[in-house]
């Protein structure tokens, strides 16, 4: 009875599945990148970031379309509003990953510490939540999403734990503290990757259930 | 917020056709209720059973109570008095072959108002509350079957307004006007129930979302669903009202 409209959905679901693949990809560039000092993979990963803005424009547009064309409610009016605020954060985390691209650039290959398991644990942990997210949204899978929120936590833990790597990195190390400082920020992108990836959760939970952070929002 | 009708336990049947089955529903003054649902689900004839429009309906049969702030409107209420508190505006503009003023002034006048003066008054008032007052004023005298569609139901809504109503009943008011007097009629509503109570039925979604503070989804003579619109229309808590307003039956 709602074909047309329900194949727009589809199409929708499949945007933000892209649009998440692309989210995690950007990740995982910026992070070898930044781990192997290799310039060309951070030079591609700032122009890769153009091309998540540019998915970002275009579910916006097909959700814009489907607010004017279909008038939406109930589950729809949900998915559809969800949908528009989760791509504001995908579209953050590409410009952090870029951000960690552009001070990789001055890295050289080797001048990274070797003890920088915690930050790899932080870009594998992020870049895991933001694909659970999405794929909560897809499958509405409120408890996916929840444990999403509570991932947060461990990236959290990691930080500190970067801190503390570099505050001992620096005190064996004192002409590098300007590197350390690159590193923690590096570290920082990455906790608000988590972040982000914690916004969108939340909004696949609203999607799911109508209630944002304990509140209801309409 | 006060009770304006509530209506208990009522059954309502054409013949052997029951049309509406133990319908249970509170509405509150100063507020709009809006009456959503396929067609023959019953809003309609709810409407009507509100200032007593099936009694004439031949075979029509009805239990349960209407009350209408706290008196039975079947059993302890004139239809007159009944009539005069609750006015009814319908789908088609429907006024009468006679002046603009006229149609105004003719439900007053039945109520032994005679007086130039205070019908004068009553007619200016009504229409101005029916925000139509400045499109008619120099043209008291013309025919109503002269205004557009737009205008005709306005005009209705003021010779409703005209006999000082508490609560105005309005089947699909909009559904043969164009946006803009769609807009009007809307805007009106919001206007109104701060004086009024109006329950409004209505085919178009978007609009009861607009206008109405609690919404009535009927299915099959019942009420599966009966709440704040913002919760029926963002969280429906039964299927079958999800999948009505999402257009997935209907």
């Amino acid at each position: 009875m709602r074909s047309n409209f329900d194949a727009q959905l589809k199409e929708l679901n499949l945007d933000m599945l892209k649009m998440a693949g692309e989210v995690e990809n950007i990740i995982n560039m910026s992070m070898r990148a930044f781990l192997k000092g290799e310039h060309d993979v951070a030079r591609e990963t700032i122009e890769y970031d153009y091309q998540i803005n540019e998915i970002e424009r275009q579910i916006e547009r097909r959700c814009l379309k489907l607010l004017l064309q279909q008038q939406p409610v109930a589950t729809d009016l949900r998915r559809i509003s969800s949908a528009l605020k989760m791509i504001t954060d995908m579209e953050r985390i590409g410009d952090q990953a870029a951000d960690i691209a552009q001070l990789s650039l001055r890295f050289e290959n080797g001048m990274v510490p070797q003890k920088l398991n915690h930050i790899v644990s932080m870009a594998s942990e992020t870049s895991k939540m933001v694909t659970d997210a999405i794929n909560a949204y897809v499958s509405s899978d409120t408890s996916l999403a929840e444990k999403v929120i509570t991932d947060d936590d461990r990236v959290d833990e990691l930080f500190n734990e970067v801190k503390d790597d570099l505050i001992e990195f620096i005190r064996n190390n004192i002409e590098v503290g300007e590197q350390a400082i690159d590193l923690l920020m590096v570290a920082k992108y990455f906790e608000r990757i988590g972040d982000h990836a914690v916004n969108i959760a939340e909004w696949v939970v609203f999607s799911i259930t109508g209630v944002h952070k304990n509140s209801k929002i309409m | 917020m006060a009770v304006k009708f509530s209506v208990s336990n009522l059954d309502l049947y054409y013949g052997d056709f029951q049309a509406l089955k133990n319908i249970n529903i509170r509405m509150n003054e100063n507020e709009v209720t809006a009456f959503i649902g396929p067609s023959g689900c019953g809003k309609s004839t709810l409407l009507k059973s509100l200032n007593r429009m099936n009694d004439l309906v031949e075979g029509c049969k009805i239990t349960g109570t209407v009350l209408l702030d706290n008196v039975d409107i079947y059993k302890n209420m004139e239809i007159t008095e009944l009539r005069k508190n609750v006015g009814m505006v319908f789908q088609k503009p429907n006024p009468f072959p006679m002046s603009i003023y006229d149609n105004i002034a003719y439900g007053p006048r039945t109520h032994g108002i005679k007086r130039k003066s205070q019908l004068d008054e009553i007619v200016e008032t009504s229409l101005k509350q029916a925000s139509i007052w400045e499109e008619v004023k120099d043209r008291l005298k013309k025919s109503a079957l002269g205004l557009s569609g737009g205008q005709q139901q306005r005009l209705c809504i003021a010779r409703a307004l005209a006999v000082k109503p508490e609560v105005i009943l309005m089947d699909e008011p909009t559904s043969a006007l164009d946006p803009i007097s769609t807009m009007k009629i809307e805007e009106l509503c919001f206007d109104l129930k701060k004086e009024y109570t109006i329950i409004i039925v209505t085919h178009n979604m978007q609009q009861a979302t607009r206008i109405s503070d609690k919404t009535a989804f009927f299915l099959h003579g019942e009420i599966v669903e009966f709440g704040e619109t913002g919760q029926i229309f963002a969280m429906p808590k039964d299927k079958r009202t999800e999948d009505y307003i999402t257009g997935r039956f209907g």
